[in-house]
């Protein structure tokens, strides 16, 4: 029976902690043995290549790590930094296009009929229908003469063509992530694609790609019960912080978006000392290392951008909402808690293993196994991002005949006993023994690998502290969980959300169903 | 976490487009002179099989990289041959069987032991088997081993766990249309398959009651009895393991096999078909008729169709429907083959409400497309490239080879069939192409699912021409209350 909920809240599985227990960590896998393998090389322009040299079969793995995401959408342009990640698969000025000097002028063209459009579209008084259906023509026509130019995917094209495996990418609110795998014969291929379109990204088909991202807010948000209460959730829980946004953007603003804005977000946040790349798998440092200098120096260097400068303030009203929809009743809180920095982060991983993990952890055994009143429940933090101030949320999957004020209750309730008395030596020890396993388990795996040394690197600048946060995970005792539980657990901190079941319109009142009201 | 593409659709599928083979002149090449080297000599590490008299299949495959030691026992029999009346009963049976645990060690004692020492013993049940599987770090190998033996000849299936079990699986069918793509592919097998079919069957409320204690005992005396495959793999002592595997499984009976099923894949009415979803803003769109199954020989030339269909981002479907008319996200389709019964052929569009006669036409239109727009050499040697350039991945590690070879044992595929399989990819031709496209892509055999929001839906699907959309009932039948 597959879980049903929420697989989109758990980032990368190893991005989450670790542990040192007594047991004795086998040679080929402590710190030691990895710096044997690992180089890290920081060039001229500030960019970070870590190469993790693992030759179990002739094939690599690599992640682009962009220490940028939709947090930093300018104000208005919410979905910005996603939409400059699909960009990203349109190919350079010298893959994907007959003509480029031909194609860029044509593109500059496309851009001045987009803002005479937008111009007028905008207009609160005065729009002239005639003269905007006239200028959206326009903007078509420039489209279409700039398209002349275009190769329709020849960037991906060339990459799978070579034996690209898993290409994808992904935009968080903290940051973008761009990966596959390919045979290791291809190294040299990876370095001229990936430093190409990092480097010289040109804004093709900017428009039709801006139509098929608003399809993906249509499938992930807009037309997905849990995808619209979770939107609503953090925009309720967040009154000044970006976090509160919606990450692929709020529908008036990433229909708006135009190519000038997303070339602005690449000039300013696609810079050396903002990229970290990590290539682990058949490679051979000393040898590649000359080679991918070459390649990625060519991305400018600038200044790693400035912070941004809001901080979520204290939060000291309850808040509370309800969705009412066609779909069965779910429940879902959250606290404010600090960012991944903080002293206390390990606590909250503690917190969560203890509550969430598995058939062993409280809310399992509290709410499904004895008291039989949900599906599911768990804790998960940090949540909607890790970089800044975030929130430690729980939610819970009613049964049928069961309602969220009964999921709140009952979370409450094992929330108290975090609050009144410490955890378990046996629990404790627990967590701190998954963790360590969690962490070994992640080496095999050369793309989840280079993700979490891209990762590391970026959020510690070091990427041992990938295996240094298991001192910090040892450390946590008893004493620490009930503290952090009193400090954030309390109600002035909590934003609650639920969905409450209602028929659809064209229903008839409730007649014969009364029992779980399912459609 | 927003991404470029849908990764869970792997698939391919449909159509057209920007003739790939006459593009304009490109300028410069420079990918093309960067050199290719030999790629490093690699020999995908085969696992050791031992054969037992009694039958029952032995994989050991060592790998002494991290320490952990891996473990499963395969069985023949899965939700396909389950009593009608008592659909779910291997949904259940895959939570109760390790939630009750045994008599010596009941399943939470279970969870404390094996939490404690970050190691898993998991039961699992599938459309054609049910598993157990297992993993520890090293120093705990010998420990968990005989736990999940003990779990494996000796359940104890408990009252209580099976109600848990049925409790958490009536939240999944009273929640089973609350998503519109879960409401989307469940009912568009039902359309290949038919309702009643056992692939696409669904658990009710009622037959879920209707399961027992003893009909899961049952079930699990009646599948162990058949043709297991055991397969180790990590950091472990292969004599030993051998030693140990032999003294458990040695004293079964002979396995008994089960006779092969006859079961009737008429393939879907064709015709449209619609559900009505008030709260969204998308439809989406499934085109779907019936596959076929691997062991037919022009399965090589339809995975290489596929390819040109929907697999790539070059593929037709991928450049008509989202690059070039930006009328969709989420775009796919291929004849699909299963191991061992008719897979589905499934184009899938998601697309906003207004949108959604032009995108199920455009979807049409690439699968027309198949059988009236001949191949070219340039997609041929496109998909090859993709295809055969990442073989690689399919055996990269040694899991990936023990996952593929007890897969071959299961449905008696020979052990070279990858290698056979990749030769056989080598020697497609735009003639199989175009063969293959004639003889299995017959769009007038198609039916077609929008599930969607009826208002917004402008046009309406009458628009498609095809006749009129046949409403599709997903009421869920809620037994009478007491």
């Amino acid at each position: 029976m597959q879980s049903r909920c929420f697989p989109w809240f758990w980032k990368g599985v190893w991005a989450l902690t670790l542990m040192a227990m007594a047991m004795a960590v086998a040679q080929a896998q402590d710190l030691k043995s990895f710096e044997q393998r690992i180089t890290t090389k920081v060039l001229p322009n500030g960019l970070t290549l870590i190469i993790c040299e693992r030759p179990e079969a002739p094939v690599f793995s690599y992640s682009t790590f962009i220490d940028a995401g939709d947090v930093n959408d300018p104000s208005g342009e919410s979905g910005l930094a996603h939409m400059f990640e699909h960009l990203a698969f349109k190919g350079t000025s010298e893959i994907g296009t007959t003509d480029y000097a031909a194609e860029k002028i044509a593109l500059a063209r496309v851009e001045a009929a987009n803002n005479a459009y937008e111009a007028e579209f905008l207009k609160t008084v005065g729009r002239d229908e005639k003269k905007l259906a006239e200028l959206k023509q326009k903007f078509k026509d420039a489209q279409t003469e700039a398209h002349k130019y275009v190769i329709p995917n020849q960037f991906t094209d060339v990459a799978e063509r070579n034996g690209a495996e898993g290409l994808n990418a992904e935009t968080e609110l903290d940051d973008t992530m761009f990966f596959w795998s390919m045979p290791e014969n291809r190294l040299e291929l990876w370095a001229w694609l990936e430093s190409g379109r990092l480097a010289d990204t040109v804004p093709r088909e900017f428009y039709k790609e801006r139509d098929v991202v608003i399809e993906e807010r249509r499938m992930r948000t807009d037309s997905n019960p849990i995808g619209r209460l979770v939107e609503q959730f953090a925009a309720t829980a967040y009154v000044a912080h970006n976090y509160g946004r919606s990450g692929i953007g709020w529908p008036s603003e990433v229909s708006q978006i135009n190519a000038t804005e997303a070339m602005e977000f690449h000039k300013k946040y696609y810079v050396g000392a903002n990229i970290v790349i990590a290539v682990v798998g058949d490679v051979k440092a000393s040898e590649a290392l000359p080679m991918l200098e070459k390649y990625f120096g060519r991305i400018p260097s600038g200044p790693k951008p400035e912070e941004m400068t809001t901080v979520e303030p204290k939060q000291f009203a309850e808040k509370t909402l309800a969705i009412r929809e066609q779909t069965q009743p779910f429940y879902l809180e959250g606290y404010h808690r600090p960012d991944y920095r903080d002293p206390d982060d390990a606590v909250f991983d503690a917190i969560q293993d203890i509550l969430s993990n598995g058939r062993v952890s409280r809310l399992y055994r509290s709410l499904v196994r004895d008291q039989q009143i949900a599906a599911e429940a768990a804790g998960f933090s940090p949540f909607p991002g890790e970089k800044y101030p975030s929130l430690f949320a729980f939610y819970a999957v009613p049964l049928p005949g069961h309602t969220p004020e009964q999921m709140r209750d009952a979370i409450h309730r094992e929330i108290d006993k975090l609050k009144t008395a410490d955890v378990s030596d046996e629990e404790l020890a627990m967590f701190k023994t998954r963790t360590r396993a969690d962490l070994l388990r992640g080496l095999a795996n050369n793309q989840g690998l280079a993700n979490s040394l891209a990762e590391y690197q970026t959020r510690y600048g070091d990427w041992r502290e990938l295996f240094l946060q298991l001192e910090k995970v040892d450390k946590v005792s008893k004493a620490d969980i009930r503290r952090v539980a009193n400090e954030i657990f309390i109600p002035s901190n909590r934003t609650e959300a639920w969905i409450e079941t209602q028929p659809a319109a064209s229903e008839k009142p409730a007649t014969a169903q009364q029992d779980g009201g399912a459609q | 976490m927003k991404k470029y593409f849908r990764s869970y659709f792997i698939f391919a599928i449909c159509a057209l487009v920007f003739a790939p083979g006459t593009l304009q002149a490109q300028q410069d090449k420079p990918w093309e002179k960067i050199p290719t080297p030999k790629l490093h000599e690699f020999k995908p590490h085969q696992p050791q099989r031992i054969e037992l008299k009694n039958g029952i299949v032995l994989f050991l495959q060592e790998d002494h990289e991290l320490p952990f030691v891996y473990g499963s026992v395969i069985i023949p029999g899965g939700s396909r041959d389950e009593d009608p009346a008592k659909t779910g009963l291997v949904g259940l049976y895959e939570q109760a069987w390790r939630t009750s645990g045994t008599a010596k060690l009941n399943g939470d004692a279970m969870d404390d032991l094996l939490e404690a020492k970050a190691a898993h013993i998991e039961t699992g049940g599938d459309v054609d088997s049910t598993d157990i599987l297992w993993d520890s770090l090293k120093g705990d190998s010998e420990q968990v081993l005989s736990l999940a033996l003990d779990l494996f000849f000796h359940p104890n299936f408990s009252e209580e766990k099976l109600e848990l079990a049925q409790q958490q699986m009536a939240a999944q069918i009273v929640r089973r249309n609350d998503d519109e793509d879960e409401i989307a592919r469940r009912e568009s097998a039902k359309l290949v398959y038919g309702a009643n079919s056992p692939y696409t069957r669904q658990p009710e409320l009622a037959t879920i009651g209707a399961v027992t204690v003893d009909d899961l005992k049952a079930w699990h005396h009646s599948t162990i009895g058949g043709k297991l495959i055991v397969s180790i793999s990590g950091d472990f002592d292969p004599a030993a393991m051998e030693a140990k595997l032999r003294a458990a499984f040695e004293p079964l009976p002979a396995v008994k096999i089960a006779p092969p099923r006859h079961d009737d894949f008429a393939g879907p009415k064709p015709g449209v078909y619609f559900i009505d979803k008030e709260d969204v803003n998308q439809s989406n769109v499934e085109i779907v008729g019936l596959g076929t199954d691997r062991r037919n020989p022009d399965v090589p030339a339809l995975a290489v169709m596929n390819e040109i269909l929907g697999g790539s981002f070059a593929s037709r479907m991928f450049q008509k429907i989202r690059t070039e008319l930006g009328l969709a996200y989420a775009v796919n389709g291929s004849y699909g083959y299963a191991w061992d019964h008719p897979g589905e052929f499934h184009a899938t569009v998601l697309t906003k409400s207004a949108s959604t006669v032009d995108a199920t036409k455009a979807a049409l239109a690439e699968i027309d497309g198949l059988t009236n727009r001949p191949f070219t050499e340039e997609e041929l040697a496109r998909a090859k490239d993709n295809i055969l350039n990442s073989f690689l991945f399919r055996y990269d590690t040694r899991e990936k080879v023990l996952a593929m070879r007890v897969r071959l044992e299961f449905y008696g595929y020979p052990a070279d069939y990858l290698e056979t399989y990749k030769a056989a990819l080598e020697k497609v031709t735009v003639a199989d192409l175009n063969r293959v496209a004639t003889k299995y892509i017959h769009p007038g055999k198609l039916a077609i699912l929008v599930v969607g929001n009826g208002p917004e839906i402008k046009p309406s699907l009458d628009e498609l021409k095809l006749g009129p959309a046949q409403k599709v009932d997903i009421t869920i039948p809620m037994p009478k209350q007491k």
